[in-house]
C-alpha cells in the first residue's frame, strides 16, 4: 500500500458521487476551512463532480492568507535591523505587506532565508553566532508546537541568538467568528485534517452542540474529501448534527497529547489580528513569560509604520467565504500569480491561487462533466 | 590541496599551463589544439543549430553527475530538440578564487566523458576567475553548435490537432536528486538525476519519424511549463492524463512530503515528443529500445481548443487546466 494512489481511485470516487447524486435533496453550502482542503479541490477537479446544488466555500485556513498587513509589515521590520537573518517557510516571501514583501527586502539586500523546518533555522542560529536569528512563526496548531518545540530545544541546547516573531493562530475560534457573523449561511464544515491531528475532534463540539450544524475532520486526497462531502450531505438529510472523524487514519478524538502539551509550555492563548475577520479574542498564541529570551517581540524595538490595504482587494471578503475569487474585479487580470496584489493569489494555498490556477476556465456544459466526460471549458467569472 | 588562484584567469603562465594541462589534455582535438583566437571550422550547407546555456547548480556535484556533466548534456540536448546532431561545443568557465584543483579537474574529466560519449568537440573555451565571494563555487557556459540533416523541420511550433505526445521516461528524478543534497533541505535518497545527452535517442526516433512535429527536454519548470510552452507557441490546446505520467516512487513520496509537484520539477535526461498520430507506434517502438526512452509513455494529444492550454484529466476522474510553473520552485537546478 502506498498510501496515494489508493486514495484516489477513479471507480471509488464514481461511487461517492453517485451516492452524493442519491442522497443531495437541498442546496446546502459547505465551508472547507483548511487551505491545504481548498487546493486539493481545485486541483483534483472536485468541484466539477460533485452535484451542482452542493457548494463548497473556502474558510479561513490558509495560515499566509491570514496574516495581517499588521504582522507582514512586522516582520519586513525585522528583516530590515541589522545583525538580524529572517528565516521563514517560503510561501511567506512574496506576500505583500503594506508597503514590501520579504522577496523585495532580500533583493535589496535584507538576509531573509528560507527553511523547510524549525530545526534549519535553529541549525542557521547556531551557525551564525553573532547574529540574531528570528524564526517567523506563522501558522495553526499544526505548525505552532514544532515552533513551541524549537523554543525547547533552543533552551536546552543553550542557543539565545534564536527568536520566535509568533502570529500564530487558532483554527477553532475563527469558526465561531464566521459561525457569528450574519452574512453567512452555512450548512456545514468541511474541518482541517491537519489542525485536527494535533487538537482532535473535541474543540468543534461546539459547532454542533450551539450551532446545531455536522462537522466532519477529512483528508486530503480526493477520496478522503469526496466521502466527507458525502458524510456531511448525509448528515444533513438526516438532520444531524454531529462531529465525525472521517481522517481515521490521522486523527483521534483526543489529538496529539504530546504536541498539545509541547504547545501549552511555550505558548498562552491571546488576541490575534486575522485578514478579513479582524480582531478574534483568544484566537492567537503568544510565547509565555518564561520564555521571554526567545520571543522576537521583547528583543526588537521595531518602527512599523500603519498598515495599508491594497485598494480593490477582496482577499478579506474571500477568507470569510462570503466572495468567491471570480467576483474580485482584480482577479485573473491586475493580480495573478505572478504579479499578486492579495496573499491569497500569493499563497499555494490561497484561494484565488487555487481557482487561477486550476479552475480559471469552468466547465461549460456541466451535465457533460458530471457524466464523466471531457468537460468543454470557457473562461470563468 | 592546490586551490583555483586569481592568477589562474588573469591570461598569464598560470592560466596558460591550466590550459596545456587540463583542458586540451582533456578535451584533446585538432580544432581545440589550433589554439587561435577563434576556432576554425568547415561547414556543410544546409541548417545549423546553434544554442547556448549557463549552468550554475548548486551544488555543482549531486547524485548522478555534476556541472560538466549537466553543462555537456544540457546545450546537447536542447541542439538535439531541433533535430539536430551536435558537432562543436564551447566552454566558458567563471571560477571563484580558491576552488579546489582536484574538483576542477573532476569536472572536466566528466566534461570530456560526456562529449566523447555524445561525439562533440569542444572547440573553444575561456577560463576567469573571480575573487572569493564574487561567485558561488563555479559557472559554467556552452554554445553548441549543431547540423540539422535534410528534411528535418522540428520546432515547438508545429503541434497539430490529433498528434500524439510521448514522453521518454519518468519525471522529476533530477529536481529531486538536487533537493536532496541541499544543505538547507536535510533529507536523503538513493535517487539519482537523470542528466543525460539525448542526441541518441532523437537520432533514432529522427529515423523512423522524420517529420516528427515537437521535441522539447522539460527542465527548469518541469513537464507542465513545457507542454505549456509548446501549445503556446503551436496555438494548440492539449490534454494530458495524469495517470500515465510515470514518476518514481521515491519522487512521488518527497514531492508528497515537501508538498511540491512532480510536473514542475526539473528534468535533465528526459524530452517530449508530439508526433502525428499515425506514427506514434513506430516512434515508441524505437524510444523503448533506447536506455534513454525505454519507460517512455503516451501521456495525450493535441486538441485544437482550448488554444495555448493545456488540460489535466486528473488521476481522480475529472479535468483541470494544468498551468505553467509560477514563481520560483527551487533557484539555481540546473
Amino acid at each position: 500500500m502506498k498510501l496515494v494512489s489508493e486514495f484516489r481511485d477513479p471507480q471509488l470516487a464514481a461511487h461517492l458521487i453517485k451516492a452524493m447524486y442519491r442522497t443531495s435533496r437541498r442546496a446546502v453550502s459547505l465551508m472547507e476551512v483548511c487551505g491545504t482542503h481548498t487546493v486539493a479541490i481545485s486541483k483534483n477537479g472536485l468541484r466539477q463532480m460533485i452535484p451542482s446544488p452542493i457548494s463548497l466555500l473556502s474558510g479561513p485556513g490558509c495560515p499566509v492568507c491570514v496574516t495581517s498587513n499588521r504582522d507582514l509589515d512586522k516582520a519586513i521590520a525585522v528583516a530590515r535591523q541589522p545583525g538580524v537573518i529572517l528565516a521563514t517557510f517560503g510561501d511567506m516571501m512574496r506576500v505583500p505587506g503594506s508597503y514590501s514583501s520579504l522577496s523585495k527586502e532580500r533583493a535589496e539586500g535584507c538576509d531573509v532565508r528560507v527553511v523547510y523546518s524549525t530545526m534549519d533555522a535553529l541549525r542557521i542560529a547556531e551557525a551564525n553566532p553573532h547574529q540574531k536569528v528570528v524564526f517567523y512563526g506563522v501558522g495553526f496548531e499544526t505548525t505552532s508546537p514544532t515552533i513551541a518545540a524549537s523554543i525547547l530545544e533552543a533552551k536546552k541546547r543553550g542557543i539565545t541568538n534564536y527568536l520566535v516573531l509568533s502570529v500564530h493562530k487558532l483554527i477553532p475560534p475563527a469558526m465561531k467568528a464566521l459561525l457569528d457573523s450574519p452574512e453567512l449561511n452555512l450548512h456545514g464544515f468541511i474541518c482541517p485534517g491537519h489542525v485536527s491531528v494535533i487538537i482532535g475532534s473535541r474543540p468543534y463540539q461546539f459547532i454542533s452542540e450551539q450551532y446545531h450544524l455536522p462537522c466532519v475532520i477529512s483528508g486530503f486526497e480526493p477520496l478522503d474529501i469526496l466521502q466527507s462531502i458525502l458524510m456531511l450531505v448525509q448528515a444533513l438529510e438526516t438532520g444531524q448534527a454531529a462531529v465525525h472523524i472521517q481522517y481515521r487514519r490521522g486523527v483521534r478524538e483526543e489529538g496529539n497529547p504530546v504536541a498539545l502539551r509541547t504547545l501549552d509550555q511555550v505558548f498562552e492563548v491571546g488576541d490575534a489580528e486575522w485578514r478579513g475577520l479582524g480582531l478574534i479574542p483568544e484566537s492567537g498564541l503568544k510565547i509565555r513569560r518564561k520564555y521571554r529570551s526567545w520571543d522576537a517581540e521583547e528583543f526588537l524595538d521595531l518602527d512599523v509604520p500603519a498598515p495599508r490595504k491594497a485598494p480593490g482587494c477582496l482577499c478579506g471578503d474571500i477568507l470569510r467565504g462570503i466572495k468567491n475569487p471570480f467576483d474580485c474585479p482584480l482577479f485573473g487580470g491586475k493580480c495573478t500569480p505572478e504579479s499578486p496584489v492579495g496573499p491569497c493569489m500569493v499563497s499555494s494555498e490561497g484561494t484565488c491561487a487555487a481557482y487561477y490556477r486550476y479552475e480559471r476556465y469552468r466547465v461549460q456544459d456541466e451535465d457533460r462533466g458530471r457524466r464523466g466526460e471531457v468537460p468543454q471549458l470557457k473562461p470563468a467569472g | 590541496m592546490d586551490r583555483i588562484l586569481l592568477a589562474h584567469g588573469n591570461g598569464g603562465k598560470l592560466g596558460y599551463e591550466l590550459i596545456k594541462s587540463l583542458f586540451l589534455a582533456s578535451f584533446n582535438n585538432p580544432v581545440l589544439a589550433q589554439l587561435d583566437d577563434a576556432a576554425r571550422i568547415e561547414i556543410a550547407s544546409g541548417h545549423l543549430a546553434i544554442s547556448t546555456d549557463c549552468y550554475v547548480v548548486n551544488p555543482p556535484f549531486f547524485p548522478g553527475g555534476d556541472i560538466g556533466k549537466l553543462a555537456i548534456c544540457g546545450t546537447v540536448n536542447d541542439l538535439s530538440m531541433r533535430g539536430a546532431k551536435p558537432l562543436y561545443l564551447t566552454v566558458g568557465l567563471i571560477i571563484e578564487e580558491g576552488f579546489p584543483l582536484p574538483d576542477l579537474e573532476t569536472i572536466t574529466a566528466s566534461m570530456a566523458t560526456t562529449a566523447n560519449e555524445v561525439g562533440v568537440q569542444i572547440v573553444a573555451g575561456d577560463t576567469k576567475v573571480v575573487e572569493k565571494g564574487s561567485a558561488d563555487r563555479i559557472f559554467i557556459n556552452t554554445a553548441g553548435i549543431g547540423m540539422i540533416p535534410e528534411g528535418i523541420n522540428v520546432s515547438g511550433a508545429n503541434a497539430r490537432p490529433g498528434d500524439k505526445v510521448i514522453l521518454s521516461g519518468t519525471i522529476g528524478d533530477h529536481g529531486i536528486a538536487i533537493l536532496s543534497c541541499r544543505e538547507e533541505l536535510a533529507f536523503r535518497t538513493t535517487l539519482e538525476s537523470d542528466c543525460a545527452p539525448l542526441n541518441q535517442l532523437v537520432s533514432q526516433i529522427l529515423q523512423v519519424c522524420p517529420h516528427l512535429h515537437c521535441l522539447r527536454d522539460p527542465t527548469r519548470g518541469g513537464l507542465a511549463t513545457t507542454l505549456n510552452e509548446l501549445a503556446i507557441q503551436s496555438q494548440v490546446g492539449m490534454v494530458i492524463e495524469e495517470a500515465r505520467i510515470p514518476v518514481r516512487e521515491e519522487v512521488q513520496g518527497a514531492c508528497e512530503m515537501l508538498g511540491l509537484d512532480p510536473l514542475y520539477l526539473a528534468n535533465e535526461g528526459k524530452l517530449v515528443a508530439i508526433v502525428p498520430a499515425s506514427e506514434t507506434d513506430k516512434v515508441m517502438e524505437a524510444m523503448l529500445t533506447n536506455p534513454w526512452g525505454q519507460n517512455a509513455r503516451v501521456i495525450g494529444e493535441v486538441q485544437a481548443s482550448p488554444s495555448g492550454m493545456v488540460l489535466l484529466k486528473t488521476e481522480v476522474g475529472s479535468t483541470r487546466i494544468l498551468d505553467m510553473l509560477s514563481g520560483e520552485l527551487l533557484p539555481r537546478i540546473c
